[in-house]
């Protein structure tokens, strides 16, 4: 356990400088001057001497790469990312602002397209051949080829404006004081956006848990299982269930990635005041530090996504389970 | 031998309309038989009194053998299967790959086998030659691309692919080659009890039963709580065993149930059949171990190119003569280590085209 | 005993089924499956192909007139003379969308060659570099995967100062980590098979086994690859066009169209984005098509579906 424990911080340390240097020096060699790029703006202007010198410091050309790199990255360790010129704002208090909104909205899609895909993937795979399993095949193999926010757009042109029940964005209704949003208004804003979200997120999980259970239903146990009169049914809720659902739910974890970047498109698509859009913004406006501290959250959301999968996988396979016990008691 | 004989009647006559007889003029050695069986048998299994099926082959004198633990309680067998045949189509691999038609390929053609009550049937074939097709078959374990024909009958019923479907683990009951037939996920205490065909309220009943086995054949109450993947080669033996005996079967079909046993501890493992078969059960013994076969089987049907070629007494193995496809005595000298008399010409390998001498390849002990 | 070195081979019998058997005695049935037929697998492919060369020709050839502006044709629903009907500018959505699909497939074809040249280089070097140069590979690839696609195409297409080449480069910096791995495995597998080894042993030079045993080897699932990064290459390259860091507005381009057409959603203009929405979504699957037939060709695997 403590070797696992010590291998992943390793790995989290070694992951978080790569995508950290990766990052700056991505934003780095832009030609994308910021200090040019953000000179008419009123952040800029009204920022204090001192406050230009920082900025100069960091993202000045004066500065060698690698030194403007590690002291970025000392000023990150203690929780500066530096000032968003755009949202006029701490780094960390815009992502922290908006994460929620983003991490809202892909929660839920993550639980609905899990639970989606997981359902039809398991039926299509246990009945494979059958109409319904073509059916759900040829599903996700469409939603695989179409653009997520083609699909956002499509739904927005239905039910915001032919139906008119859908809001045509935003995450709380223009003009109100965010106190006073409801949680219906905050729902009815995110409705739009999670369907989305979620609606392409079945492919994934569906085409992979219909895979695995048509490799379940022709193995050993269930043939077995079978000679033993059990049912269809019957043997998907003894030995499906038990066997597909951490595959599944791994590869949920596994393609947070995935998710994060659908969230991005769909939150531009619906104006949804998430990490997405900010991250948008920020690149077109030349924000640099802002897109450099969304960057690296999402990598920690990925890492923290992969982490959490391996972890399960180890805690209910009794075979990983047993034998991390018995090789800490050696 | 005789009264086994006494019991099996009435044997089917080779032509339709004649009323069996009462004693059965049918014997191993009769020489008559032989000339007076039609080619075609599955005429008249359907209309027999008791769906009892045919002992009649058109090259075999005696479609099928009996040793002398072989009982017909109630005048039947307690399988009869019949002119099985298992194709599958795929594409024929012989062809130019843009050429390729797909075609049926039959894996297991016209092959027919019995089993009585208080015996063990030995059915010995290459493994990969397709026995195991043989043992879905007749749990009515089809697979999608299939095509599976023949007549089985079960304890004197004709049975459909419906029927064979109840009757999986509810009359005949399968021991798995190894532990990967267990889900690796689920205790094996849990998995030995099962849900059974029924319902829960069974739950009780089934934990009595299945710990009773337990004592009976030496598991401790603490392998409930393990996994597959902890039982050692001997337990998970009995551990397969005792999931064929939850359900009280009648016929079991053990599908290689000793891999990589060495012979003598095989023929120890085998000890637990033998008192299934004892108990008035029936035993399939699916196997490529021609040695073990002879040694626990009461009966042996060889297996060769899809379908039994000769299914003996065990004692017809004591002397080529008394054997009548030219391979069983090829596996005859074989388990001599000695050569075909030169009168007696090896078979051509019908696909192959190649000899095979057995003796010439005898090959050593390995895992199934 | 055992029997089974001779491992008997089931008799292939005539395709007309065995006397002996009635209708009666039938247990089970092969199921009715479309039959996949190998000659219509290489057909589909063919067409996929042709029909996708006939899009980059034709859309490079419109180009004049899907620019082409008219004021008193703007607006317009689709009807005959414009399938897809007009935008704001009275352009025929039709011809923006065909050479918006053509870019597409340029800027794929120069992504995902990039990228699967990157992959087989890394993929070879992971398998063969020994111990050392694996865990790099695999640290790589983790690095890549470990930063959401968009984001990272938004952080190389903003350091690339958008436009063609950043929206080029950025699809091809991050789509070569599932094929390296494909490579990495397929090498690997080459490596261990007995003719490389045997090989080996007679004295071949390495760059010989690599040349003439290794790549027609990798080659077929590597091609079958290289095809199916192009549906990852082009909704890339459209997602981050349609976000504003791509493709300039002068340039066909889905992503431009689709992202205009948002400005037209509220006024009903629906067609400016059902239409050049649903081509693009064909053009992938053509791609699939071509991507998966050839993989039912090369893939043994398959070979007997």
């Amino acid at each position: 356990m403590a070797r696992f424990v010590l291998t992943n911080i390793t790995k989290f340390v070694l992951l978080m400088l790569g995508v950290s240097l990766v990052t700056f020096v991505l934003v780095s060699i832009s030609p994308v001057d910021p200090v040019q790029a953000n000179v008419g703006q009123a952040a800029y202007a009204s920022m204090g001497e001192e406050k230009r010198a920082q900025l100069a410091a960091y993202w000045g050309a004066d500065t060698p790469l690698f030194e403007r790199y590690f002291n970025w990255l000392g000023a990150a360790l203690s929780g500066d990312l530096g000032m968003s010129l755009r949202y006029n704002a701490p780094v960390a208090q815009v992502i922290a602002e908006r994460a929620l909104n983003s991490l809202a909205l892909m929660a839920v899609a993550w639980v609905v397209s899990g639970a989606l895909g997981f359902l039809l993937g398991i039926f299509a795979g246990a009945y494979r051949g059958t109409v319904f399993d073509r059916v759900v095949k040829g599903y996700c193999y469409l939603l695989a080829s179409t653009p997520v926010f083609w699909l956002g757009l499509l739904l927005l042109i239905v039910f915001s404006v032919q139906l008119g029940w859908f809001p045509l964005g935003l995450s709380v209704p223009i003009g109100v004081a965010s106190s006073n949003v409801t949680f219906v208004d905050a729902l009815h804003h995110l409705a739009l956006p999670a369907l989305t979200l979620s609606v392409t997120g079945v492919a994934n999980i569906a085409l992979h848990t219909r895979e695995k259970t048509i490799d379940v239903m022709s193995s050993p146990y269930v043939r077995f299982a079978r000679s033993r009169g059990l049912s269809t049914l019957r043997i998907l809720r003894e030995h499906g269930l038990r066997n597909l659902i951490m595959p599944a739910i791994t590869l949920q974890f596994a393609s947070i990635a995935e998710i994060f970047g659908g969230s991005v498109l769909v939150e531009e698509v619906f104006s949804y005041p998430g990490l997405g859009q900010a991250a948008v913004t920020a690149g077109l406006g030349g924000d640099a530090a802002l897109l450099a501290g969304i960057a690296i959250f999402s990598a920690m959301l990925v890492f923290g996504g992969n982490l959490i999968a391996n972890i399960l996988y180890g805690v209910v396979d009794p075979r990983i389970a047993k034998r991390e016990v018995t090789s800490d008691e050696l | 031998m005789t009264m086994a004989r006494s019991k099996c009647e009435p044997h089917g006559n080779a032509q339709p309309g004649v009323k069996p007889t009462t004693e059965s003029t049918q014997s191993m050695q009769d020489p008559q038989a032989l000339h007076d069986q039609p080619r075609s048998r599955h005429g008249h299994a359907h209309a027999e009194p008791h769906g009892h099926a045919q002992h009649l082959h058109g090259e075999f004198h005696h479609h099928h053998s009996h040793a002398h633990t072989s009982k017909h309680p109630g005048f039947h067998h307690l399988l009869t299967v019949e002119g099985l045949n298992v194709a599958f189509r795929m594409y024929d691999p012989q062809a130019p790959f843009f050429r390729a038609k797909q075609r049926e390929v039959e894996v297991i053609h016209d092959l027919s086998i019995s089993v009585h009550e208080g015996e063990i049937v030995a059915i010995v074939g290459a493994s990969g030659s397709g026995k195991t097709l043989l043992a879905d078959s007749i749990m009515g374990l089809f697979e999608p691309n299939a095509r599976v024909s023949g007549v089985i009958h079960f304890n004197g019923e004709r049975v459909g692919a419906d029927a064979l479907r109840q009757l999986r683990g509810n009359g005949i009951s399968l021991v798995p080659q190894s532990v990967r037939y267990l889900d690796p996920l689920m205790k094996i205490g849990r998995q030995v009890e099962g849900v059974g065909r029924s319902d829960r309220d069974q739950a009780a009943s089934r934990l009595a039963k299945r710990e009773q086995l337990f004592a009976h054949y030496g598991l401790g109450p603490e392998v409930a709580d393990q996994y597959p993947f902890e039982l050692s080669g001997g337990m998970a033996r009995r551990v397969l065993l005792c999931c064929a005996l939850m359900d009280e079967p009648k016929l079991i079909i053990a599908d290689e149930p000793t891999p990589g046993l060495d012979l003598e501890l095989a023929i120890k493992a085998m000890d637990d059949f033998r008192a299934f078969a004892d108990e008035g059960g029936g035993v399939l013994l699916i196997t490529h171990d021609i040695e073990l076969a002879l040694r626990v089987a009461d009966r042996v049907a060889v297996f060769k190119d899809g379908t039994v070629v000769e299914e003996t007494d065990v004692a017809s193995f004591a002397s080529p003569d008394s054997l009548n496809d030219p391979f069983s005595r090829e596996l005859w000298y074989a388990l001599r280590f000695e050569d075909m008399p030169q009168t007696q010409a090896p078979v051509e390998d019908r696909t192959e085209g190649a000899t095979t001498a057995p003796a010439a390849s005898l090959p050593s002990r390995e895992e199934g | 005993m055992s029997f089974d070195e001779r491992a008997l081979k089931p008799s292939v019998a005539p395709a007309s089924v065995s006397v002996t058997e009635r209708a009666a005695d039938l247990l089970h049935l092969p199921r009715r499956k479309r039959l996949s037929n190998r000659k219509l697998t290489l057909g589909s492919f063919l067409v996929a192909a042709l029909l996708l060369a006939a899009i980059v020709v034709i859309g490079r050839m419109v180009l004049p007139e899907a620019t082409a502006t008219d004021f008193t044709m703007k607006n317009l629903a689709p009807s005959l003379a414009h399938p897809f009907g007009t935008d704001w500018m009275g352009r025929d959505m039709f011809l923006r969308t065909l050479s918006g699909l053509s870019t597409s497939i340029l800027v794929g074809l120069f992504a995902a060659g990039a990228s699967s040249i990157i992959a087989l280089v890394l993929g070879a070097f992971a398998a063969l570099g020994g111990k050392r140069a694996d865990a790099v590979v695999t640290w790589l690839i983790d690095l890549m995967m470990g930063i959401p696609h968009i984001v990272l195409l938004i952080l190389i297409s903003y350091a690339c100062g958008k436009g063609f080449w950043g929206v080029t480069i950025g699809v091809a910096l991050t789509h070569w980590a599932n094929l390296a791995r494909v490579v990495r495995a397929e090498v690997l597998q080459c490596k261990e098979s007995t003719f490389v080894a045997v090989a080996r042993k007679l004295g071949v030079s390495r760059l010989r086994i690599a040349t003439r045993h290794m790549l027609p080897y990798v080659l077929p699932q590597f091609l079958v690859g290289l095809i199916l990064l192009f549906p990852h290459a082009i909704l890339h390259e459209a997602a981050i066009t349609f976000l504003g860091f791509g493709l300039s507005p002068e340039q066909p381009a889905i992503g431009i169209i689709l992202s205009e057409s948002m400005r037209y959603l509220s006024s009903g203009m629906w067609w400016l984005a059902v239409c050049p929405g649903v081509a693009l979504i064909l053009m992938v699957l053509l791609f699939d098509l071509a991507g998966s037939s050839l993989r039912k060709l090369v893939d043994p695997q398959s070979a007997q579906e």
